[in-house]
C-alpha cells in the first residue's frame, strides 16, 4: 500500500438539479489512507457533492472512480459491489427508529456475510465498543441522544470494515467535547484501519485537527478554488474566500 | 490461519498466524476462551501474522474482556501497532448505560397499564374536543390565529379533489345495493322496489358512511401523517413556542374545511349512489327510467336526506379530532408517525360506526 495511491478520483464532475447546476468541472483525488475534508461554505454544494460520491445523485457529466472502478458507469451489482466497501455516517445518525441499535449494526453484516449469529453478536459489540457505547446494544435510538445516535450511525457504517468512511457534517449538533471525541475517534480509525475518510463539514476547528487534505468548494465560480492540506492552505493561500473561510471572517490573522 | 496457543504453567501463549479476514471458527475460538480461562497470565505472538478484519479484533476484544473480568494478566503489546490501538480503543469505556432497558412487565402492570392508557387517552382525547371547540369559538368572535391560505389549502384538498373517488366509490355503492336488491325482490316480481330501496338506504345512511369511511382513509390519515411529521421536525414545539395554539393554526383550518365539505360529500354521494342503482335498474332489471325515478322520488323524504347529511357533518368532526388528535400527539420518528396515521384511521371508523349507533337510537325513539 503505498502513500500516493489514489482511492477516489473525481474527473470533470458536473453537477446539480434540474435546470441548476451546483458545480461544474470539478476535479480532485483522494488517497488510501486520506482524511480528505470537502469544505465550502453552506450551500455550496458540499452535501450535494457527498450524495455524487455515494451514489444517491446522478452526475449530469464526468467521471467517479472508486478503488480503480468506474462508479458513474458501473452496473447496478458494480455499485452495490463498491458501496460495500463504503461506509456512510449520515448527518443525523440515520438509525432505523423501529431496531435496537445492535439490530441496525447486524443489518449489513446479515445481508452481505456469512458470519455465524454468535460472531455477528460479538462484531456487534465491538463496533458499539469501538464508538464508546459498550453496552447498548438493546436500546432502540429514540432512547440516546443525539451524539450517542451519531457514534452508533458511525457503529453501523464500519460494520463491513470499510476501506472508505464517509462523514456528513459530523460535528453538527454536537458539543465541543463530544465533537472532539468523534474528531479522535475518525483519526483512531483512520491511523488503526487505515480507513480513507472523507468528512464534508464547515467546522474550523475539526477540518484543522484531522485534516490532511481539502478541496474548498466555491459557490459563486462553482468550482473548487483551494485545495491541499487545510493548515497549509491558512498559511499560504492567496484566495481572499478562502481566507475568510479559515480565518473565520479574518480574525485569525495568519 | 489456524488459531494455535498453548498453556504451560498457567501461561497461555497465543499464536496468530496467517490472514484472518472473515474468520469464523466457533470451536477454536471456545477452545481458546477455555483455555484462557485457567491461565493466569496470556501472551500473544503474531510473527506469522498476515491480512486481519474484525473478526480477528472480535477476539482479542473477548479475550482481553475475559481476562480483565477474572484479574489474568494479559500482553497484547507485541500485537502490530494499528490492531493493538484498535482493541485498547475497544476496552476504552467511557460511558456506560445507566441501566439497562427492562421491557418485560408482569401481566398484573401490563393490564393495569392497559387500562390506565385507554382512560388517559379518552382524557386527553376529550381535553383535545374542549381546546379544538374553544378554537372554534375564537374563530367564530375572529380571534383564531390561523392563517386563510391554510385554510383554502385543506378546503381543496378536502373539498374538490376528493370528488372523484367519492363518486365513483357510492356508484359504485348504490350498484351493489341495487343489484344484491333486486335479487331478492325479483323472486317476488317485486324489482321496482329497488329504487326505494337504494333511494332510502342512500339518502339515510349509506352515503355518510361511504363519504365518511373514504375521508377517513384519504383525508385523516394525510392529516395524521402530516402534523406527525411536523412533529418530528419540531415545528409543533417552534408553535408552542411562539404562543400561536396548536389547535387555531393547525387543527382549526382542517376541521373548518371537512365540516364544511363532509356534508356536500355527503349529498354527492346520495346522489351517486342513487345513479348507480338507476343504472341496474334500467339497464338490468328492464325497468323504464320514468318509473325508477318516479318511485325513487315517492320514497325520498327530506328527514332521511337531513339524517344523512347531519351524520356526514358528524363524521367530519370525527375524522378530522381523529386525524389531528394522533398528529398532534404523534412521538419523534418514523414508526410512530405510521402508527398515528393508523390509529387515526382505525379510531376514526370505530367512532364513526359508535356515533352511528348511537344516533340511530335516539332518532328512533324520536321517530325521526
Amino acid at each position: 500500500m503505498s502513500k500516493q495511491q489514489p482511492e477516489i478520483e473525481v474527473n470533470n464532475l458536473t453537477l446539480g438539479y434540474g435546470n441548476f447546476t451546483l458545480m461544474k468541472d470539478i476535479s480532485f483525488q483522494v488517497n488510501k489512507g486520506d482524511i480528505f475534508i470537502i469544505m465550502g461554505a453552506s450551500g455550496g454544494g458540499k452535501s450535494t457533492l457527498l450524495k455524487a460520491l455515494t451514489g444517491l445523485l446522478e452526475p449530469f457529466s464526468g467521471q467517479i472512480r472508486i478503488g480503480g472502478t468506474d462508479f458513474t458507469k458501473a452496473s447496478p451489482q458494480q455499485r452495490n459491489q463498491i458501496m460495500q466497501r463504503c461506509g456512510i455516517l449520515y448527518q443525523s445518525g440515520a438509525l432505523f427508529s423501529s431496531m435496537t441499535l445492535a439490530e441496525n449494526i447486524a443489518l449489513p453484516l446479515q445481508r452481505y456475510t456469512a458470519y455465524s449469529p454468535k460472531l455477528i453478536n460479538e462484531l456487534v459489540s465491538l463496533k458499539l465498543a469501538l464508538v464508546g457505547l459498550t453496552g447498548f446494544e438493546d436500546y432502540y435510538p429514540s432512547e440516546i441522544s443525539g451524539g450517542m445516535k451519531k457514534r452508533a450511525g458511525l457503529a453501523r457504517a464500519l460494520a463491513l470494515d470499510p476501506e472508505i468512511v464517509y462523514f456528513d457534517e459530523p460535528s453538527a449538533g454536537l458539543d465541543p467535547i463530544s465533537s472532539k471525541l468523534l474528531d479522535d475517534l475518525i483519526l483512531d480509525l483512520n491511523q488503526s484501519l487505515g480507513t480513507t475518510i472523507v468528512v464534508v463539514t464547515h467546522e474550523l476547528d475539526s477540518i484543522f485537527a484531522i485534516g490532511n487534505n481539502s478541496i474548498f468548494l466555491d459557490a459563486d465560480t462553482k468550482g473548487i478554488s483551494g485545495r491541499g492540506n487545510p493548515k497549509e492552505l491558512l498559511k499560504n493561500t492567496q484566495n481572499p474566500k478562502l481566507r475568510e473561510f479559515l480565518t473565520r471572517g479574518g480574525e485569525k490573522n495568519a | 490461519m489456524p488459531l494455535t496457543f498453548n498453556l504451560t504453567k498457567q501461561t497461555l501463549e497465543l499464536e496468530l498466524s496467517g490472514n484472518f479476514s472473515g474468520y469464523d471458527n466457533e470451536t477454536e475460538k471456545t477452545a481458546l476462551f477455555n483455555a484462557a480461562a485457567k491461565a493466569r497470565n496470556i501472551l500473544v505472538k503474531t510473527s506469522g501474522l498476515g491480512r486481519w478484519d474484525s473478526t480477528l479484533v472480535v477476539i482479542l476484544y473477548e479475550l482481553a474482556k475475559r481476562a480483565e473480568r477474572q484479574k489474568i494478566s494479559y500482553d497484547f503489546s507485541s500485537l502490530p501497532e494499528n490492531l493493538h490501538r484498535l482493541v485498547s480503543l475497544a476496552l476504552e469505556v467511557d460511558r456506560n448505560p445507566p441501566s439497562p432497558p427492562d421491557r418485560t412487565t408482569p401481566w398484573l402492570e401490563a393490564l393495569g397499564g392497559w387500562g390506565l392508557n385507554i382512560y388517559t387517552g379518552f382524557v386527553s382525547g376529550l381535553k383535545f374536543l374542549g381546546r379544538l371547540l374553544s378554537s372554534i369559538g375564537r374563530f367564530l368572535t375572529g380571534k383564531a390565529v390561523m392563517r386563510p391560505v391554510d385554510f383554502l389549502f385543506a378546503l381543496e384538498d378536502c373539498g374538490y379533489r376528493a370528488v372523484a373517488i367519492v363518486s365513483l366509490v357510492s356508484f359504485m355503492v348504490g350498484l351493489i345495493l341495487a343489484f344484491v336488491g333486486a335479487i331478492q325482490l325479483q323472486t317476488f316480481g317485486a324489482q321496482i322496489y329497488v329504487a326505494s330501496l337504494v333511494t332510502i338506504g342512500m339518502t339515510r345512511i349509506m352515503g355518510a358512511i361511504m363519504a365518511g369511511i373514504i375521508m377517513a382513509g384519504r383525508t385523516g390519515a394525510s392529516y395524521a401523517a402530516a402534523i406527525g411529521t411536523m412533529q418530528v421536525n419540531e415545528e409543533v414545539d417552534a408553535l408552542k413556542t411562539m404562543g400561536i395554539p396548536v389547535t387555531d393554526f393547525l387543527v382549526l383550518p382542517r376541521t373548518l374545511s371537512l365540516l364544511i365539505t363532509m356534508p356536500v360529500l355527503t349529498v354527492l354521494a346520495d346522489f351517486m349512489g342513487i345513479f348507480g342503482g338507476t343504472f341496474v335498474g334500467t339497464v338490468m332489471l328492464d325497468i323504464s327510467l320514468q318509473e325508477y325515478i318516479k318511485y325513487s322520488v315517492d320514497t325520498f323524504e327530506l328527514d332521511n336526506f337531513l339524517v344523512g347529511v347531519f351524520h356526514g357533518f358528524l363524521y367530519g368532526m370525527i375524522i378530522s379530532l381523529c386525524g389531528c388528535y394522533y398528529g398532534v400527539n404523534s412521538g419523534r420518528n418514523a414508526d410512530s408517525v405510521g402508527m398515528a396515521a393508523t390509529k387515526a384511521v382505525v379510531s376514526a371508523i370505530v367512532w364513526m360506526i359508535v356515533v352511528t349507533g348511537i344516533l340511530t337510537f335516539i332518532f328512533k325513539v324520536l321517530g325521526i
